[in-house]
């Protein structure tokens, strides 16, 4: 465990995060409920069929999409994971310099090329 | 009981909810949504432990990203929803894998804590910590991320090409 003090500090801070997530779960919910409450509820076939711009809905709600659209989501990993080392290296960078800057400028090199790659291929369209 | 514990509780027990909802779920992308309960709890529960670097990594990588991995894979799919189609009968095989996975992780965490009230100094300022031991003394195998990374990427457009072209 932590030494008394700071766990102290420590659990006290995440406090305040617990307290802005209820915040959120009680607007929503307080939202929800006023619609339920307060708006009228008459529904017609018409009003039960499913949004689809104004158009009659076609087809089923399940279809299947696009390979090239999983290459979206790929890159989003990808790119999630190198941020998340950017967080400890923020710490680090004042106290190693020089030294910080070239090691992930390497790291964001190497994967910048991958990225120039997906461009050049041209995966990166969206059509 | 102390706060952390109660905590802990709570947390775990949403989470085993989340979990089994998970694999009972009829609808996989419903599931793909339990999944995200569980995840966020076994992050929080790093949280509660005073391992914050952790546990928000588990929020950002997996909560964040693998889920959304996981829906795209779905979509991907042509998924008919449904207890049947989901239920490939090994139940059996199933029950065996997880009391054998079960067992050997109760073995190895008591042989690595015991069952005492063993208390540990934790470091106090974790990113920082994760960030020097990263940075300067493991400094190759992060760079190697990299080129697993890359590797992947490359993987993932040259799949993604092929796929289209057929």
């Amino acid at each position: 465990m932590l030494s008394q003090a700071s766990a102290e500090t420590y659990y006290q801070s995440y406090a305040v995060v617990l307290a802005v997530l209820a915040a959120g779960v009680l607007l929503v919910g307080v939202a929800f409920l006023a619609a339920r409450l307060i708006a009228p509820h008459r529904p017609l076939p018409a009003k039960l069929t499913t949004y689809e711009c104004g158009i009659d809905p076609v087809g089923q709600g399940w279809s299947q999409s696009q390979v090239r659209y999983y290459i979206y989501g790929f890159l989003f990993v990808i790119f999630d994971v190198e941020a998340v080392f950017l967080f400890p290296w923020a710490r680090i960078f004042e106290r190693l310099g020089y030294q910080a800057v070239v090691e992930m400028g390497i790291f964001i090199g190497i994967l910048a090329v991958g990225l120039l790659y997906a461009w050049r291929k041209g995966v990166l369209k969206w059509v | 009981m102390t706060g952390q514990e109660y905590a802990f509780v709570v947390l775990a027990l949403v989470g085993t909810v989340g979990a089994v909802r998970l694999v009972t779920a009829k609808n996989v992308v419903h599931a793909a949504l339990y999944l995200v309960v569980t995840l966020a709890m076994v992050g929080s529960i790093y949280l509660v432990l005073g391992a914050e670097f952790v546990g928000w990594v588990q929020i950002l990588i997996y909560v964040g990203a693998i889920v959304i991995l996981f829906l795209f894979g779905l979509m991907l799919t042509k998924a008919p929803i449904g207890r049947e189609s989901l239920d490939n009968q090994q139940r059996g095989l199933a029950l065996l894998v997880a009391l054998a996975v079960l067992a050997g992780l109760v073995f190895l965490i008591q042989d690595a804590f015991h069952w005492g009230d063993r208390k540990m100094n934790l470091v106090h300022n974790t990113t920082g910590e994760v960030g020097r031991s990263i940075f300067q003394h493991y400094v190759l195998p992060f760079e190697a991320v990299s080129f697993i990374l890359l590797a992947a990427l490359i993987g993932a457009v040259v799949l993604a090409r092929r796929e289209e072209r057929e």
